[in-house]
């Protein structure tokens, strides 16, 4: 057992914990503090892949943004915060079919022969990321920015209040 | 060195507490949180696979890139959604939400 393993393991074990309290509990917002928890903990697991410059980006955009974004849309919703039941009437049947789900999972990742190369990373890995974006993927790099540019003018239009004309 | 199917297993029961949180929930803004934990373990995939498979080449992180991209516009959209129909219905409640059901 190294310490990276260690550490891997604290991390993980935090994160899923994190996302367990996402979702269960009354308290909306204390699922969306456990999100912040859960979203920290995944950039701590990019951190330990060596993807630094994704982890940026992970604390940046979900915790800056849509975490922030989250709360933002319970306190102008909060008339739910403390509702009896969190769960609609089928919660028992998704439960047994996500734990069905994770068993699938795991016992498949545990069952491939995985073709791991234990090759170090090649380059400088930001200068190599950008080099890859702006020319092998620049199509897609630009339809991602239209993207955005539709999400941004189209949650403005679906927010608005609208004036009774 | 920490082995890949470590990584594999943490996505994968990050992966299903979305499921069950996107499936089980009734408040809109929770089922948007199962969402993105879902898109999260995916993106944990990518990169594991990206640093253990072909750690030369930089698909995985520019996918993962992707991915986030489009979490954010879809959580943008999406709790837009939910302040448009709680502003008429006064509920973020989806059992309530069903206009377009019958």
């Amino acid at each position: 057992m190294t310490l990276m393993q260690i550490a891997f393991l604290i991390v993980s074990a935090m994160t899923i914990l994190a996302a367990l309290g996402v979702v269960v509990g009354r308290n909306i917002l204390r699922n969306a503090l456990a999100l912040i928890l859960a979203f920290l903990g995944v950039a701590a697991l990019y951190v330990l892949l060596e993807a630094t410059f994704l982890a940026a980006v992970q604390v940046l955009i979900y915790v800056g943004a849509i975490a922030v974004l989250i709360i933002f849309a319970i306190m102008l919703t909060e008339r739910l915060m403390r509702q009896e039941r969190t769960t609609n009437e089928q919660w028992w049947v998704v439960l047994v079919a996500s734990a069905l789900l994770a068993a699938i999972l795991i016992f498949l990742v545990g069952a491939v022969e995985w073709q791991v190369t234990s090759a170090e990373i090649g380059g400088d890995p930001i200068a190599n990321l950008g080099r890859a974006m702006l020319t092998t993927y620049v199509l897609p790099f630009e339809v991602a920015s239209l993207l955005l540019l539709m999400a941004l003018v189209g949650a403005i239009i679906i927010a608005r209040e609208r004036e009774e004309a | 060195m920490i082995p890949l199917s470590w990584y594999l297993t943490v996505a994968a029961i990050l992966f299903s507490l979305g499921v069950y949180g996107a499936l089980a929930r009734r408040n809109a803004i929770a089922i948007l949180m199962g969402i993105e934990l879902m898109l999260n373990a995916v993106n944990i995939n990518l990169v594991a696979f990206w640093r253990y498979i072909t750690p030369q080449e930089f698909i995985g992180q520019v996918f993962a890139i992707f991915v986030i991209t489009v979490a954010a516009a879809e959580a943008a959209i999406g709790l837009a959604l939910i302040i448009a129909i709680y502003r008429h219905r006064q509920t973020v409640n989806i059992e309530e939400i069903d206009l377009m059901k019958w």
